[in-house]
C-alpha cells in the first residue's frame, strides 16, 4: 500500500503513515523552501515541530511544518518560496 | 471539544504526561491529556507511523514493552479523555488552557511538555543534510527514514548514543560518533552510578552495538563547519581550539549539545524558574512537583532534563499528589501534611534518578569555544537569518548588553521558532566575555514566549468574543 | 550634562545636546531601549492628535524626523514616511473625521479626503463596505529599538548602561551631578528622561510629577509580503455622556514593517506595572485588525509585546526645568506618542538649555504645573 503525492508537480510515494517531510527525504528530496531574504534553501532540521525550518506548502496552505504534517493520498505539495504569501 | 471542566488537565504525551494522566486517573480524577501530536509516547517513546513497519523496527525501540503498558493505561482509562492535535498556545490562571481548538478547563495542571534540543551555530549549519541529534532520531523512530547514508552524529551528551546506534541499526554508515566533551568525570561520582545498574547495562549495550557496526567513537572533538552549496557535502571536526582538523566526506550530520527544558507555559504563567547544573533553566518545583503556582505542577523534563525513568517517577508523584490535594480539598482537611501524597519510594528513585542524571549532565557542558569557530556570516538566527556580524555589531557598537536587546536590535529570536533555536548561543554572544557562561536572565529572553505557538489571529479574536 | 534614560527621548536629549555643543553622559539602570521604547511600534503620527501642542510637537518631530532621514540615519532604524489611512465604518463617522480633520489642517497637518471606493487604491485588501477615509501623508514609522541605539550612537554620548540613578547632587539649589550605583557623575546639567520611573527622579529632587503607567500589547504576525502599505486604524467619534465632551475612540493600528511582520497595537489599559497577560485584550486587538483586513483572520501571531506608556494627568509631556533645582530638566511623561515625539523633545530641551530661541512653544509643557496643587490637572 502507498500513498501517492505531487512534489513540485512531480508525482511521488510515500508509505502510510509518514509525514510530508519523511516521504520527501526518503524519496531523496532534501529542502523544499527557500529563505526569506537569501533565497537559501532549506529541509528538516529539528524533526520535532520546534524550528519551523521545514515549512512547505501543501495543498495551497503556506508554512505547514513538514515534520509534523502526515502526508495524504492527492496532497499537492510545492516548494515555499518566502513566507510563502505572495 | 468539551466543554466540562476536568480535575486535571495534563500538557504533553509523553512519559511524564502520560504516568501523570494514568496515575491521576487511576485515584478517581477526571482527566484531559493535551497533546499537539497524533500519537502517545512523546519523544522518547516515539512510534511509527500507524501502518509502518521495518525488519530492524524492534531492536529501535527498546522501552516498547513498557510503553505499551502505560500506553494501555492511559488508553483503558474511563477517566481520561485524550485530545491530540491539540496545540496549546497558553494557560491562564484559574486554570483555561488554551489551545487551537478552544480552551479546555481544569482545577490543576501538570505541565509536561519535555524538552527540545540545544545547539549551536557553526558556519554551513543552515545547509539542508544538517540535522539535530534528535531530528534525526525521530525521522527514524516516526517515519522510519535515514536522514542519510553516510552519517556524522556530533555534539555532546548522552543522547548521541542511541541515535547513533539506532541509525546504524537501521542501515546507515555511521562514519563517527563525536564526543565533544573528554569523558572522565563519571569515575568521580561512582556511587550515583552505580545505584543505576540499567544505565550501566545500557551503556554496555552501546558500546557492543558501536563495536558491531563499526563506528568509530571519538571523545574531545566537535564539528566546527559544515560544507556544501546546496545541500550538505562533508563536515570538519576539529578539536575545540581548532586543531587536528579533519574533513569528513558524508550526507547528513546529526549534532545537538544537549537538551532544553520547555517551560514557556509555566513561565508565562508566572511560575519561578531555577538554574540547572547543566546550565539549563526549569521550573523550580518541590518534593510533590508543585511549581510555584498552586495547583500548576510540572513533571519531567520541565523541571530538568533528567531522562525517562525520571519522567516516569515525577509524572506518578505529580498525578498522586494531585489526586491526594483533591482528596484533601474534598473533604476539606487542608491539615493533611503534603508529604503524604506520594510514598516515600517513589520520591527516594525520583531523588537517585536526578542525582544520576545531574553526574551525567555535568559531564556534558557546550564547549566555550564554540563561538570561536564562527565567521561573520554565519548565521546565528536561522528564521531571521541574522548573521554573526549583526550580532557583534549590537554588542560592540550599539550597546546591547543583554540577550534581549539583541534580539530586539538584530532580530534574532523573533521568527518562527521564538528563539528556541538561537536562544543558547545568542545568551552567549549578549556576553563581551566568552568564558562566562550565559545568564539566567539572558536565557529567560528566549525561553519566555507570551506565545507557546503561533496563534491564528482569527483564533486569538475569538478569546475576547467568548469571554463577552 | 548627564541625561538619565537611554530610552528613545534620552537619545534624542543626547543627539540635539551633543550638537548644541553639549558633552553628554546617558545612564540607565538597564540596556538600550530597555523600557517602552522596546515595546512599541515606532509610530510617528500626526492624525490621532487634535489642535494643541502636542500636535505642534508631533509636526516639528516629523520635520527633524525627516531631517535625520536625509541624513543618512532612516535607514539603519527602517524610517518609512508610509503615510497614516483613517477609515470609518460609518458616513456619521466619516463626516466627524472630516470636521476633525479641518481642524488639524489649520496647524499644519496634511489631510486627504479618500471616498469609500477609492480606499481599495490605498490599501487593496481591506474591508468592503467602509465609508470611506482620510489620508495622512505624513504619518510615518521607525523600528524603535534601533531608532534609540543608532541615535545615541550619532551623539557620540558616553553611555553607562546598568547603572541606576540613586541621587542628585545638589550644591545651593543647584544640580552639580547624579549618583549612581556605578559613582558619581559630575556634570551642569542633568535631563529626567527616565520615562515611566520620571517621577521617582523628579522625587529625588523634591519635585512633584505624577506620571503613571498605562499598558499596552501590540501584536506581532508571522512575516507576510507587503499586503498593508500603510498606517491603517478605524475611527469613531463617541459621546462621553457625562461630560458632553465628544472624544476620539480608535482601534489599534494596523502596519507592516520592512522585515515582514504586521503589528497590531496598542490596547489601553489602566492596570500598574501588571505584566499578566490579558488574552481578552490581546483577542480584543485582534478582533480589531481582522475586520479591517479580513485575510488576517487566518495568519498566525507569533508574540506580543506588553509595554507601559508612561502619562501625566493632562496627557501632556513633561518638557522644561524643575520648578525646584536649576540645571535640572524633565524630559518624560510622552505616554504612547514617546516614539515620535522624541526629535522635538530633544531639540526643545537642547534649545532651552542653551538659552536659544524655542522651535515650540514650551509653556504648556512646564513640568512646574504638578507642583502646585490649584494648578494640578485632571
Amino acid at each position: 500500500m502507498s500513498v501517492d503525492f505531487t512534489f513540485d508537480g512531480r508525482p511521488m510515494t510515500a508509505r502510510p503513515g509518514q509525514t510530508v517531510g519523511g516521504a520527501l527525504l526518503a524519496a531523496g528530496v532534501q529542502s523544499w523552501r527557500t529563505t526569506r531574504f537569501g533565497g537559501k534553501p532549506r529541509g528538516l532540521f529539528c524533526g520535532i515541530g520546534v524550528c519551523f525550518d521545514c515549512l512547505v506548502t501543501v495543498n495551497g496552505e503556506p508554512n505547514v511544518r513538514a515534520c509534523l504534517a502526515p502526508v495524504s493520498a492527492g496532497d499537492v505539495v510545492v516548494t515555499q518560496v518566502g513566507d510563502g504569501r505572495e | 471539544m468539551s466543554s466540562e471542566a476536568f480535575d486535571l488537565a495534563v500538557i504533553g504525551a509523553g512519559p511524564a504526561g502520560m504516568a501523570a494522566a494514568a496515575t491521576a486517573a487511576e485515584q478517581g480524577l477526571r482527566v484531559a491529556l493535551i497533546e499537539g501530536g497524533r500519537q502517545l509516547g512523546g519523544q522518547y517513546f516515539r512510534q511509527p507511523g500507524p501502518g509502518l513497519t521495518a525488519p530492524w523496527l524492534p531492536k529501535l525501540h527498546h522501552g516498547r514493552s513498557r510503553f505499551e503498558r502505560l500506553a494501555a493505561r492511559v488508553e483503558t482509562s474511563p477517566r481520561i479523555e485524550v485530545l491530540f492535535e491539540h496545540q496549546v498556545w497558553a494557560v491562564e490562571p484559574g486554570f483555561t488552557v488554551l489551545t487551537d481548538r478552544g480552551p479546555v478547563t481544569a482545577a490543576d495542571v501538570v505541565l509536561a511538555t519535555g524538552s527540545y534540543e540545544r545547539v549551536v551555530p557553526f558556519p554551513g549549519w543552515d545547509l539542508p543534510g544538517v540535522f539535530t541529534a534528535g531530528g534525526a532520531q525521530a525521522l527514524l523512530k516516526g517515519n522510519l527514514v535515514l536522514a542519510g547514508r553516510r552519517v556524522v552524529v556530533a555534539g555532546t551528551g548522552p543522547l548521541l548514543l542511541p541515535v547513533a546506534a539506532g541509525l546504524a541499526t537501521a542501515g546507515a554508515k555511521v562514519l563517527g560518533l563525536f564526543e565533544a566533551n573528554r569523558i572522565r568525570g563519571y569515575a568521580k561520582h561512582p556511587l550515583p552510578v552505580l545505584t543505576n545498574p540499567a544505565k550501566l547495562v545500557e551503556g554496555i549495550d552501546f558500546a557492543r552495538q558501536f563495536i558491531r557496526n563499526r563506528v568509530p567513537v571519538r571523545s574531545g572533538l566537535m564539528v566546527v563547519e559544515a560544507q556544501g552549496t546546496d545541500f550538505l557535502e562533508a563536515v570538519v571536526v576539529a578539536r575545540p581550539d581548532g586543531s587536528g582538523r579533519r574533513r569528513i566526506a558524508c550526507d547528513a550530520l546529526a549534532v545537538g549539545y544537549g537538551l532544553v527544558p520547555q517551560i514557556d507555559l509555566g513561565l508565562t504563567l508566572g511560575c519561578e524558574h531555577r538554574m540547572l547544573a547543566d546550565g539549563t533553566v526549569g521550573l523550580r518545583v518541590d518534593t510533590n512537583q508543585r511549581t510555584s503556582v498552586p495547583g500548576f505542577y510540572a513533571a519531567g523534563e520541565t523541571a530538568g532534563i533528567a531522562g525517562v525513568e525520571t519522567s516516569l517517577v515525577e509524572g506518578e508523584i505529580a498525578g498522586l499528589a494531585v489526586a491526594a490535594a483533591f482528596a484533601r480539598s474534598r473533604a476539606r482537611q487542608a491539615a493533611v501534611p503534603d508529604a503524604a501524597a506520594a510514598p516515600a519510594d517513589l520520591r527516594r528513585r525520583r531523588d537517585r534518578q536526578r542525582g544520576f542524571a545531574d553526574v551525567i549532565r555535568v559531564q556534558h557542558p557546550v564547549p566555550a569555544a564554540w563561538r570561536d569557530h564562527l565567521t561573520p556570516d554565519t548565521l546565528v538566527c536561522r528564521c531571521e537569518e541574522v548573521p554573526a556580524r549583526a550580532v557583534t555589531e549590537a554588542v560592540e557598537d550599539l550597546g546591547a548588553c543583554d540577550a534581549r536587546t539583541v534580539k530586539l536590535l538584530t532580530r534574532a529570536g523573533m521568527g518562527w521558532c521564538q528563539g528556541r533555536v538561537c536562544g543558547y548561543a545568542v545568551a552567549c554572544l549578549a556576553r563581551r566575555d566568552p568564558t562566562e557562561p550565559p545568564a539566567a536572565t539572558d536565557l529567560l529572553a528566549a525561553a519566555k514566549r507570551p506565545l507557546a505557538r503561533p496563534v491564528p489571529l482569527g483564533v486569538l479574536a475569538e478569546q475576547d468574543r467568548r469571554n463577552k | 550634562m548627564v541625561v538619565i534614560g537611554a530610552g528613545m527621548v534620552g537619545a534624542a536629549c543626547a543627539l540635539y545636546a551633543a550638537r548644541a555643543g553639549f558633552s553628554v553622559t546617558v545612564v540607565d539602570r538597564g540596556p538600550v531601549g530597555g523600557g517602552t521604547s522596546g515595546a512599541g511600534e515606532g509610530n510617528l503620527l500626526v492624525s490621532d492628535k487634535e489642535p494643541g501642542p502636542e500636535l505642534d510637537l508631533a509636526l516639528r518631530s516629523q520635520d527633524l524626523w525627516r531631517e535625520l532621514d536625509a541624513e543618512g540615519l532612516g535607514e539603519s532604524f527602517e524610517y518609512e514616511a508610509k503615510g497614516g489611512l483613517v477609515v470609518a465604518f460609518s458616513p456619521a463617522d466619516h463626516s466627524a473625521l472630516r470636521a476633525f480633520a479641518a481642524t488639524q489642517r489649520d496647524r499644519g497637518v496634511v489631510a486627504e479626503e479618500v471616498a469609500a471606493d477609492r480606499l481599495s487604491e490605498f490599501e487593496p485588501h481591506l474591508a468592503p463596505g467602509l465609508a470611506g477615509g482620510f489620508f495622512y501623508p505624513q504619518d510615518s514609522q521607525v523600528m524603535p529599538a534601533l531608532a534609540v541605539a543608532r541615535l545615541l550612537k550619532a551623539s557620540r554620548a558616553e553611555v553607562r548602561l546598568g547603572s541606576a540613578v540613586t541621587g542628585l547632587l545638589i550644591t545651593d539649589g543647584a544640580v552639580r551631578g547624579v549618583r549612581t550605583t556605578l559613582g558619581e557623575i559630575p556634570a551642569r546639567y542633568v535631563v529626567n528622561a527616565a520615562g515611566l520611573w520620571g517621577g521617582e527622579v523628579a522625587r529625588l529632587a523634591g519635585s512633584r510629577l505624577p506620571v503613571q503607567p498605562r499598558r499596552g500589547f501590540v501584536l506581532v504576525t508571522e512575516p507576510l509580503p507587503p499586503l498593508i502599505r500603510h498606517k491603517v486604524y478605524s475611527a469613531a467619534y463617541v459621546s462621553d455622556v457625562s461630560s458632553s465632551d465628544a472624544a476620539l475612540q480608535s482601534s489599534g493600528v494596523v502596519e507592516g514593517t520592512p522585515s515582514g511582520p504586521v503589528l497590531v497595537g496598542a490596547s489601553r489599559e489602566r492596570v500598574g506595572l501588571d505584566r499578566t497577560p490579558s488574552y481578552d485584550a490581546l483577542g480584543r486587538l485582534a478582533g480589531q485588525a481582522a475586520e479591517l483586513f479580513p485575510f488576517l483572520a487566518s495568519v498566525d501571531v507569533q508574540r506580543y509585546y506588553c509595554g507601559f506608556r508612561p502619562y501625566l494627568p493632562d496627557h501632556l509631556p513633561a518638557i522644561g526645568p524643575d520648578a525646584n533645582v536649576a540645571g535640572l530638566f524633565h524630559a518624560c511623561g510622552h505616554e504612547g506618542a514617546g516614539i515620535g515625539l522624541a526629535p522635538a523633545t530633544g531639540e526643545l530641551i537642547a534649545a532651552l538649555l542653551a538659552a536659544d530661541k524655542p522651535m515650540v512653544d514650551p509653556e504648556p509643557f512646564r513640568p512646574a504645573r504638578f507642583d502646585s496643587p490649584e494648578e494640578a490637572v485632571g
